[in-house]
């Protein structure tokens, strides 16, 4: 995977994780663009698109897209998974989440994340063991 | 909250002193900072005044009061929650908003206290998610994560995965914090700093830290041991010599107990398999294992597409594999069957995954169709009926899928219809990617296998037209143009049909850049109408007006010879005035193209004007005896219209020719190649085409005398060598058959007279003459700052009209004829003086015997007529 994205239906981005490096400005244009791409494809359209020289994977939970660009060679399907595992994690450890939980725990979001992903790769599918170790991260922090 | 109790513990400790609970309460109260200092001198002197405080309580007292301050300051800032909602709060004015908290962060990260910057740092970072750039806090970053509260260091990771840069030089400075932290006894600790790591590692960080994450691939604690093997992925992108010592402990991974480690290392040999699968079908047999053994439907995805990447290099593989595979499929649904050897079942699963009613499978199953449409051609147009329904379906992607799948399901049956539909689709999608992709399919699919499915090509010829006249990107219309000119080239039959359209299409457009090529194809036919039509044109990219230029001089040559013929002089002097003033204009465009053929134009309508003038004099008085050398008017057979010798510009078949056909012309003997043969001086001499030099090459083995042969000959060679694709080959072409084959005559009088008024003109010297000998002396003196563009202007065309001019020098008596005459043998001798000069090629050319044809290169060219991009002009 390339990069992940989360915005919302106004097109305000929620959170957005890179794995590969790229400049700033990069970043904020490959966004844009790919916000209003995605936010114009209607309901019924497939989960998957072609853009640039990469695979469009996304998914809309209520009012937040999922977005994930992958490489020519990877599995969509597999992508969708994950999406969705994401957002089980979410949901298992804020309690029923919505938007308003990420946007004000962005943070632990993003540990959610870096638990359930490396570099790009799969980390960890057991739900279980990603909740056990943020658990216990989390009370590290206490 | 914590901060009142402890402001009510330090104002009950005061309230022993009275005056003491004042103080705090102006310390409340005032200005933090000013007030410090003050509130300090007021608790010594209390201290002071009261003898009962020991050192101790007073020292306790400062250290409390800097605690209020602390505190007190600290109450004022805002977290993380506050930050989000102010911005939420502020939704008009969030800019200003977002200003303000950006200084308050600023001062925060001045604080020494790292709780305090840390604070800053995920308020940095939600700002840095919004857009905002943060890469001026680097070093404030850094500090946060070398903080030794696990909280504090989170959020200085977090802030360092979103904004750090794998070229950033900050980089360098991490290097040893990231060591002690993967060394660290916690192992979440260790993890933070892996993670965080994998998203701005460099190579410099993978070179410096690859041992140490190697260690922690045997760590005792599996969630490292996991977190450590995906991060040798990262490393291994970045600074590849690591992996020859760590692929056996990778190895040995794969056997871990633990299932996440086991998948993990699954993973990362399948993304290194992608890239080299060679150095990974040792492990073949452990996958093997792994796949038949595992349920976890994860790994299994992901070993079944390291295998599709391992069996194109070992069939025994494909064999052993089919079996598993097909029970996998039956099975479960997991991931697509990429394996040749089980085809028919694949298609018959695609099948039901296209007809499936859910979106996403539809898309993947056409993707996977079209994948295996490359090998399988057969199979896949079974499904013909399925795939054009898909065609009609209302998501884009699916569509743009379906038209990959396109091509190979069109027959001469169903190509109309399905290009009918395709139309019909292009005319809903106005200005988006498919549209484009739209057009491309339609030119591909059409043209495929030399358009061997195209049963009506006037048809054909009025899709592409249509096609042009909707809008399109300037890129795309030339690949509608490059599609006429192909299709007017090959097909002779059709050509009348495409003019007709042509001349339409072009009162309705001037300003079309599809238009170019058309030119081309109008050199065949186009009434006066034409003309008027193009002479209409305004502004134009520079290509196109220099093609427009062209053509305007091959219509006016046919348009002449009619009226000649019918001796309507009048007509013709009308046209001549017309474009001679749309030729002035052009000269003075900006374009160098177009500003020298415009101007060569120019000279050839004036000279042909002058003799049309004078023709309608002769005609309108008694014809003076035609022999009288002193008469400087030309008598023109009333036969041979100076149309004619216009016409002998444009005159010519156009054939395709093969790209390797200049390869195949045979080397003569005793001719080196690699040996240089002048300085290298003449760049523009590159520019000259193959065909050119084939013919040159054909002719000097047969007529050429010795001395000249190796020369020029290595000279064609080079230059030949130089342009190979068939662009510029036909584009140059094009050129040659333009203003550089001006008939003998015109050009030697406009020549002469040019010559007359240069003063840089050398009589006698080699380099003007000869660049001047090909009839572009027009360019010569226009000021423009103009490469020898004259080298390459030599050409098939000349050769034509040498011959040409040589029968018409036999036939007409004219005085000037015989001076050129004369000239020409001049000229010739003072070639044959000449070795060395620069233009030594040029000459050459001119110099070939009458009665050289190019029926050799004929021959040559139509013996390889496949994958034909070149052209060549030859003579009818």
């Amino acid at each position: 995977m390339q990069f992940m994205l989360l915005f919302s239906r106004q097109g305000k981005l929620r959170l957005q994780k890179w794995y590969v490096a790229h400049p700033d400005k990069l970043k904020k244009k490959i966004t844009r663009e790919l916000i209003t791409t995605i936010l114009a494809r209607k309901p019924k359209m497939c989960s998957f698109l072609e853009w640039r020289d990469l695979k469009i994977v996304y998914k809309r939970y209520a009012s937040l897209y999922f977005c994930c660009a992958i490489e020519q060679e990877d599995n969509e399907l597999l992508t969708l998974e994950v999406i969705h595992r994401y957002v089980e994690l979410l949901d298992k450890y804020f309690g029923s989440v919505c938007e308003l939980d990420i946007i004000f725990n962005f943070e632990k979001a993003y540990f959610i994340l870096d638990e359930l992903l490396l570099g790009g790769e799969i980390q960890e599918t057991s739900k279980k063991n990603v909740l056990k170790a943020i658990a216990a991260q989390d009370l590290l922090q206490e | 909250m914590e901060k009142v109790s402890e402001i009510d513990n330090i104002v009950h400790i005061g309230n022993k002193e009275t005056d003491f609970k004042e103080d705090t309460l102006t310390i409340k109260e005032k200005s933090v900072d000013t007030e410090y200092d003050e509130t300090e001198i007021k608790c010594n002197e209390i201290a002071q005044k009261e003898e009962c405080q020991s050192a101790h309580e007073a020292s306790f007292l400062k250290m409390a009061l800097k605690k209020v301050k602390g505190n007190i300051e600290r109450m004022f800032d805002k977290n993380l929650t506050d930050l989000v909602r102010g911005i939420r709060n502020n939704k008009e004015n969030e800019a200003k908003y977002i200003s303000q908290c950006m200084e308050d962060i600023k001062q925060e990260l001045r604080q020494d206290n790292l709780s305090v910057k840390s604070n800053a740092v995920a308020k940095l970072t939600y700002l840095q998610m919004l857009g905002y750039d943060i890469s001026w806090a680097g070093f404030n970053i850094i500090e946060v994560m070398s903080s030794s509260k696990f909280t504090l260091k989170r959020i200085g990771y977090l802030a360092a995965s979103q904004s750090f840069h794998c070229d950033s030089e900050l980089l360098m400075l991490t290097t040893n914090m990231i060591r002690k932290e993967l060394n660290s006894q916690n192992q979440y600790e260790a993890g933070l700093a892996l993670t965080s790591l994998s998203c701005y590692i460099s190579t410099d960080l993978a070179r410096d830290l690859s041992n140490d994450i190697l260690t922690l691939l045997s760590s005792t604690k599996p969630y490292t041991r996991k977190k450590a093997v995906l991060m040798m992925y990262k490393v291994f992108l970045k600074y590849p010599e690591a992996l020859r010592p760590a692929f056996p402990r990778l190895k040995e991974k794969l056997e871990d107990p633990d299932p996440g480690v086991q998948s993990a290392a699954v993973n990362v040999v399948c993304e290194l398999a992608r890239k080299n699968p060679k150095n990974y079908l040792s492990l073949a047999p452990v996958f093997f294992k792994l796949m038949t053994t595992s349920t976890n439907n994860w790994m299994l995805i992901k070993i079944i597409k390291l295998f599709g990447a391992l069996t194109p290099l070992e069939p025994r593989l494909g064999k052993k594999l089919i079996e598993p595979l097909t029970n996998l499929i039956h099975s479960i649904s997991s991931g697509m069957p990429n394996h040749a050897a089980s085809i028919q079942l694949c298609v018959q699963k695609l099948r039901i995954l296209i007809e499936d009613s859910d979106q996403n499978l539809k898309y993947l199953g056409l993707l996977a169709m079209s994948k295996i449409l490359k090998t399988h051609p057969k199979s896949v147009q079974a499904h013909k009926d399925l795939i054009l329904q898909c065609l009609e379906d209302k998501d884009e992607s699916i569509r743009l899928r379906a038209l990959d799948l396109l091509y190979g399901m069109v027959s001469k049956k169903n190509l109309m219809e399905i290009v009918k539909k395709l139309m019909v689709h292009m005319d809903k999608a106005e200005g988006t990617i498919y549209r484009d992709e739209l057009l491309s399919k339609i030119i591909l699919i059409c043209s495929q296998n030399n358009y061997q499915f195209i049963t009506n090509f006037e048809w054909y010829i009025t899709v592409l037209v249509e096609l042009a006249q909707m809008e399109f990107g300037s890129k795309q219309g030339h690949v509608i143009g490059a599609q006429l000119m192909d299709v007017c080239i090959r097909v002779q039959a059709i050509r009348c049909f495409a003019v007709a359209e042509m001349a339409q299409l072009l009162d309705v457009y001037t300003a079309t850049s599809q238009f170019t090529i058309m030119q081309e194809v109008l050199e065949l036919k186009a009434p006066e109408r034409t003309l008027e039509s193009m002479l209409k044109y305004k502004v134009l990219p520079q290509h196109i007006e220099s093609v427009f230029i062209q053509n305007i001089i091959k219509i006016f040559a046919f348009v002449m010879e009619k009226h000649e013929l019918n001796e309507q002089y009048d007509d013709i002097l009308r046209l001549c005035d017309l474009v001679i003033e749309k030729m002035s204009e052009s000269v003075q465009s900006g374009e160098l193209e177009v500003q020298e053929r415009a101007s060569t134009s120019l000279i050839i309508i004036k000279i042909v004007q002058e003799e049309i003038l004078a023709k309608k004099a002769v005609g309108n008085t008694i014809i003076m005896d035609v022999d009288d050398p002193l008469e400087s008017k030309p008598i023109v057979n009333p036969k041979e219209t100076i149309a004619a010798e216009l016409l002998t510009l444009f005159s010519g078949e156009l054939n395709p020719v093969a790209p390797k056909a200049q390869k195949k012309v045979p080397v003569p003997e005793g001719l080196d190649l690699d040996a240089w043969i002048n300085e290298p001086l003449e760049e523009s001499d590159s520019d000259s085409e193959p065909e050119m030099t084939e013919n040159l090459f054909v002719k000097s083995d047969k007529f050429r005398s010795d001395r000249y042969q190796p020369e020029p000959t290595e000279d064609e060679l080079k230059k030949g060598s130089l342009a190979h694709s068939g662009a510029i080959a036909w584009s140059v072409t094009r050129l040659q058959t333009g203003p550089s084959t001006t008939p003998r005559d015109l050009s030697r009088e406009a020549r002469k007279y040019e010559q007359e008024n240069n003063p840089h003109y050398l009589k006698g010297s080699n380099s003007t003459e000869n660049s001047n000998g090909n009839g572009n002396e027009g360019t010569e003196n226009i000021p423009v700052a103009e490469l020898n563009l004259n080298a390459p202007l030599k050409v098939v065309g000349q050769k034509r009209s040498d011959k040409y001019l040589s029968i018409n020098a036999n036939k007409k008596k004219s005085k000037k004829k015989g001076k050129k005459k004369k000239r020409r043998s001049e000229r010739y001798s003072s070639d044959e003086n000449v070795d060395q000069g620069p233009t030594v090629e040029i000459k050459q050319v001119m110099e070939l015997p009458e009665g050289a044809t190019l029926s050799d290169s004929e021959s040559d060219h139509a013996h390889k007529d496949d994958h034909i991009e070149h052209w060549i002009l030859i003579s009818i």
